[in-house]
């Protein structure tokens, strides 16, 4: 996803994460790496990456053709709930070879670090990618402490 | 659309050279609708977070491949926390039938989803044949 800004495949922050994951499945069996309570079956629509640095948590939500006018953010403390619908047109006088582009309505419930700021929410789509990013609280952020 | 057609001979001939295994492992295959009218095939692909600039279709007498690279805004210092889309590339090819034709296919991409109108060639658009009775 962002191989232009982090420059290359290698360095892909959330490729590195997978790679990591699924040797952690691989060595250890899948029971020795518990799966998050609200974690979700693969391949469910749609797809979300979070990532977080000091300051922010940004939540990427993939999703194509979306209206945006369908989009309901709404957070509880650290709880982010996104839903929405997709609606895509059929033509009733085509033939279908292949229907597997999700077509209704969803909604997904992710689970962020304690820290995020409920009151500091901003959100965006673009190209099919919704972004919701959402500022931690100063409190959290590492500090430098001086020696005097 | 002829500035088009040798983007996708140069390509072609540098795939050749340098087969990339690694990054046709890690690239993923976006959802497709397919269907089929009088006038031709569609192809829609869920490819968020692909622009029209990250957009490449090469399609020729037998074949159509479709890939895009995704971008998104990601700050310097980002670390992953969670993540369920693994790959920063897509791909999808398809083999393409004569009756097709290449040259004509339309394409169009909002908000993350391509649109590909692949028309038939005249000659193979259905005709209506007409039953007399008597």
């Amino acid at each position: 996803m962002f191989t232009n800004l982090l420059g290359g495949l290698d360095t892909n922050v959330f490729d590195e994460f997978r790679r990591l994951e699924t040797e952690m499945d691989q060595i250890l069996g899948r029971w020795a790496w518990p799966a998050g309570i609200r974690a979700v079956r693969r391949g469910t629509f749609p797809p979300i990456n979070v990532g977080a640095t000091p300051d922010r948590v940004d939540v990427y939500v993939f999703a194509g053709g979306l209206d945006p006018k369908t989009l309901d953010i709404s957070m509880q403390q650290n709880l982010l709930a996104v839903s929405g619908s997709r609606k895509v047109e059929v033509d009733e006088a085509a033939d279908y070879y292949r229907r597997e582009r999700f077509d209704g309505d969803f909604r997904r419930v992710i689970t962020l670090p304690d820290d995020v700021d409920p009151e500091r929410v901003d959100a965006k789509y673009r190209d099919g990618v919704l972004q919701i990013t959402v500022q931690r609280r100063e409190a959290a952020r590492p500090r430098q402490i001086t020696v005097n | 659309m002829s500035a088009a057609k040798q983007e996708v001979a140069k390509r072609e001939s540098t795939d050749v050279q340098a087969p990339k295994a690694r990054e046709e492992s890690l690239a993923l295959a976006p959802a497709v609708d397919i269907y089929e009218n009088a006038q031709g095939i569609t192809v829609q692909a869920d490819m968020p977070g692909v622009s029209k600039d990250g957009l490449r279709i090469q399609a020729d007498r037998n074949s159509l491949v479709i890939e895009g690279n995704a971008v998104i805004d990601v700050p310097a210092a980002m670390e992953a926390i969670h993540a369920e889309v693994q790959a920063t590339r897509y791909r999808r090819s398809f083999a393409l039938s004569g009756e097709l034709d290449a040259e004509r296919i339309e394409a169009t991409l909002k908000n993350g989803v391509l649109t590909l109108r692949i028309p038939k060639r005249a000659e193979f658009r259905p005709r209506k044949v007409e039953v007399r009775v008597g």
